[in-house]
């Protein structure tokens, strides 16, 4: 699959999976459907699949005029050399991404892994917790603390059962499960602050809290294990351009000091990240980023009239006001 | 040689450059100088005097041999030109428009004490930009030494290292995170001053000679330093990953929206096409009266970028003077003319916001120059009781940049205090068999340095792997640039024999 062996030194190279050609191509070889916001995509990327660790994300570009999105790598294969992304269509460019990226085609830009792995020794036993965008990225870090030894207690929070997705990898790995769903068709009814409360209830001796989805609920994840005094990390999904160090566009506070989630993060301590700021300036371009999803549904509603699979103008008004168009960044 | 020249005989004033009106510009990316044409470079290679101890070579970071090829264009070999700037620079379209000539190869051209110094890199970027239209490039013979050369960041520093080690006949891949190679050509400087095609015209003059770009590598985080060593394969590795880390002032109200850095800006319209939103996906933020802060290229590219986004006025706020501005004399020009206005002595204490996360004004200060401080330039202090509110919607930090931490995170390189990386005299690090040169281990400089840094760690490269010459060219770097043995230059980098192991 991928062309080109380096020239005159196949030998040297044999063994090793490092694998180079003048433009890698990062084909998309399996893709699930969840429910009609999300969708999973694997993508083929041995040197990727080798590298990433838990917590990690990668920037994707999906075509040559698209923008750079950060997406939390929510599982790899090294034995395959796939990387997983599970992406919720909430703005413009994971909406095009939803019709355009079918098995066989590529994406156009694809890089990682990037931020610094998440710290998965120590803790003896551990609440992994994801809700909505994060429930696909928090599967990694509770596979990472079993297989270090820890009690993993997963919590995943859904609006409702048909959204519910990866309950069986969820359960292989983890000690306890929790499924908490805001109209109680499965696991327990509520929040996912809740399903905290329930968990931290049974076992005081909780160490270490992970928590990974959009802001406001890792606010209120931090805020439910504060009294208790529990460590918990959140990853942090800013706005990005480069995921390098670069722009300084993903800058949160934490502690009061300034840092740039893609390199001195994205985990940071929960109790310690102004998550009022980080919410801020997620909205940064929510003008901007309606305008062209407007642009964009209007102009294929015009190719493809009727087309069902398209989100109609007032679904997509009701995703937009949804908390905010940007937290498919890093979601997953 | 014809006739002798003197400063009383040749053309007393420099041909002068085309450019786009200063109105029509200032609304467009197009670049602002249109370049000189056939007649303007040969009057304006009439003006150089040709001098025997060329202060313009000892000038030039690289060592061009200035004069020689503009004797060539005032002979009208034009071709010779070409061949003898890239005998020591591959990218003189590039060099000839972004390189500060005044602090450099013009500041000591011996014409300048009297007239207006020879506009040397207006004449570079002539040849440039002629070799591109007429498809001109030089591929030496090259003959495969079996050396496996990785190069980590395709900036000024890679590409200028990655030529030198390819022409030497090692296999050289160049790793870049981005989707596009060329660092802080592609993403800082801006299409007016440097165009696109301009760097792609170059990057394709590198692939060449063979050298292979692999983009979206995220080197550090993808494969380590040490696994190129390792288990890639490389026999030696350069890294020039740039000091792009933007500083921010640390004043209340800088994570406002409305306030970024210049690279964030420069990023979103450069790279990745903003200034054409919608029809490229990435927004960017569009201030009606934008202040930027900092004074030097990148503000000036920055300030100029706003106009040309539309913002109705553009500020300049520095806390020193137009004196000790780090611009490029003609950048500031340019940003005058074109409607910027500069606020000297003047800096922000405080971002005010309209109550909704955005920015409605900055809280300034006015400073005066005091005592010299380790720069050299008088350091600008505070006026007490001299703040005042400045209306601003979008606030952008251009007052530097810091090292790129991620290869210090991903290996156990010895880094400095400031965690740039830690390099001796001839570019070597603390791990056998890998360099590092240009802003990551000298913080923040310009293009051209970069490239002086790329090419003598390729010396050292050279001399590391055993490579004939190499030492040579290490120790008497710039001197014998007339000497010849047996007709063959010296300096003669172009070839280079196997090493028996």
């Amino acid at each position: 699959m991928k062309p080109k062996n380096r020239r005159g030194s196949s030998n040297a190279q044999a063994g090793s999976a490092v694998e180079t050609s003048e433009r890698r191509k990062f084909e998309i070889v399996a893709r699930e459907d969840f429910s009609d916001v999300t969708y999973l995509l694997e993508i083929h990327h041995p040197l990727m699949a080798r590298a990433a660790k838990p917590g990690q994300f990668v920037i994707v570009m999906s075509h040559e005029h698209g923008e750079r999105i950060p997406l939390t790598i929510a599982d790899f294969d090294r034995l395959k050399g796939t990387i997983t992304l599970v992406i919720q269509a909430v703005g413009k460019t994971t909406r095009e991404m939803q019709q355009s990226c079918q098995v066989g085609t590529a994406l156009y830009g694809l890089v990682g892994p990037m931020g610094v792995p998440s710290h998965t020794g120590g803790a003896r036993k551990v609440a992994c917790v994801g809700g909505g965008l994060g429930v696909a990225p928090i599967f990694p870090l509770a596979r990472a603390f079993k297989e270090n030894g820890a009690y993993v207690i997963g919590i995943v929070g859904f609006r409702t059962k048909d959204l519910v997705f990866w309950e069986d990898k969820f359960r292989a790995c983890c000690d306890e499960f929790i499924i908490c769903t805001n109209d109680g068709s499965a696991g327990i009814k509520g929040l996912i602050t809740d399903g905290i409360e329930l968990a931290i209830e049974k076992h005081p001796d909780i160490g270490e809290l992970v928590a990974i989805g959009p802001p406001i609920m890792m606010k209120a994840c931090a805020e439910a294990t504060r009294p208790h005094k529990i460590k918990t990390v959140v990853s942090v999904n800013p706005i990005m351009v480069d995921g390098t160090g670069m722009c300084g566009g993903c800058r949160v506070k934490v502690g009061g000091q300034v840092k740039f989630a893609c390199v001195d993060g994205p985990d940071f301590d929960g109790h310690q990240v102004d998550f009022d700021d980080l919410m801020s300036r997620l909205r940064r371009f929510s003008q901007a980023e309606r305008a062209a999803t407007e642009r964009w549904s209007e102009s294929c509603r015009m190719k493809n009239p009727g087309s069902p699979g398209l989100p109609s103008p007032d679904q997509s008004g009701e995703a937009l006001a949804l908390p905010d168009p940007f937290e498919e960044a890093k979601g997953g | 040689m014809a006739k002798k020249k003197t400063i009383r005989t040749i053309p007393q004033k420099r041909a002068p450059m085309r450019q786009q009106d200063a109105h029509r510009r200032a609304k467009n990316f197009e670049e602002v100088n249109c370049g000189y044409g056939l007649e303007d470079a040969l009057h304006e290679a009439e003006r150089c005097l040709d001098c025997p101890d060329a202060a313009c070579i000892e000038g030039c970071p690289v060592g061009i041999d200035i004069p020689g090829f503009i004797m060539k264009i005032g002979a009208k070999d034009f071709r010779g030109a070409y061949d003898l700037i890239t005998q020591t620079n591959l990218l003189p379209a590039i060099c000839g428009r972004v390189c500060p000539q005044e602090s450099q190869c013009e500041g000591v051209c011996p014409v300048g004490e009297t007239l207006e110094p020879v506009a040397i890199g207006r004449l570079e970027r002539w040849v440039g930009d002629l070799a591109i239209a007429e498809g001109w490039s030089n591929i030496p013979y090259i003959e495969p030494n079996g050396f496996k050369v990785g190069i980590v960041g395709s900036g000024p520093a890679g590409m200028a290292c990655a030529a030198d080690m390819a022409k030497a006949g090692c296999d050289v891949t160049v790793y870049e995170a981005f989707h596009q190679a060329g660092g802080v050509l592609r993403y800082g400087i801006p299409d007016f001053r440097l165009p696109n095609e301009v760097i792609d015209a170059e990057v394709d003059n590198l692939r060449k000679l063979g050298i292979k770009f692999e983009c979206n590598t995220l080197v550090g985080r993808l494969f380590t330093i040490e696994q190129m060593i390792d288990e890639m394969d490389y026999d030696a590795v350069f890294i020039g990953t740039g000091a792009g880390y933007p500083q921010l002032m640390g004043i209340p109200g800088d994570s406002l929206n409305g306030v970024l850095s210049a690279n964030e800006l420069l990023t979103r319209c450069n790279l990745m096409r903003a200034r054409e939103f919608p029809n490229y996906d990435t927004p960017v933020p569009i201030g009606r009266r934008v202040a930027v802060i900092g004074s030097g290229n990148t503000a000036m590219d920055a300030l100029r970028v706003c106009l040309r986004l539309g913002a109705e006025k553009v500020h300049c706020i520095y806390r020193r003077t137009q004196a000790e501005s780090p611009a490029r004399a003609e950048e500031l020009h340019h940003a005058e003319e074109e409607g910027v206005e500069f606020h000297w002595l003047t800096s922000p204490v405080e971002i005010l916001d309209d109550g909704k996360g955005k920015v409605r004004a900055m809280r300034c200060i006015r400073m005066e120059l005091g005592e010299p401080d380790a720069s050299g330039r008088r350091r600008p202090v505070p006026v007490a009781g001299s703040e005042f509110e400045f209306e601003t919607d979008m606030v952008v930090f251009a007052i530097g940049t810091n090292a790129n931490p991620i290869i210090g995170q991903t290996s156990k390189l010895n880094l400095d205090k400031r965690g740039y990386i830690e390099a001796d005299a001839s570019l070597a690090t603390s791990m056998a068999g890998v360099f590092a040169g240009g802003d990551i281990v000298t913080g923040a400089a310009t293009v051209i340095e970069a490239m002086g840094a790329g090419r003598k760690a390729a010396r050292s490269m050279k001399a590391y792997l055993g490579i004939r010459n190499a030492d040579a060219a290490g120790l008497t770097e710039r001197q014998g640039s007339s000497g010849k043995l047996f007709g063959i230059d010296l300096n003669e980098r172009n070839f280079a024999r196997v090493r028996v192991a």
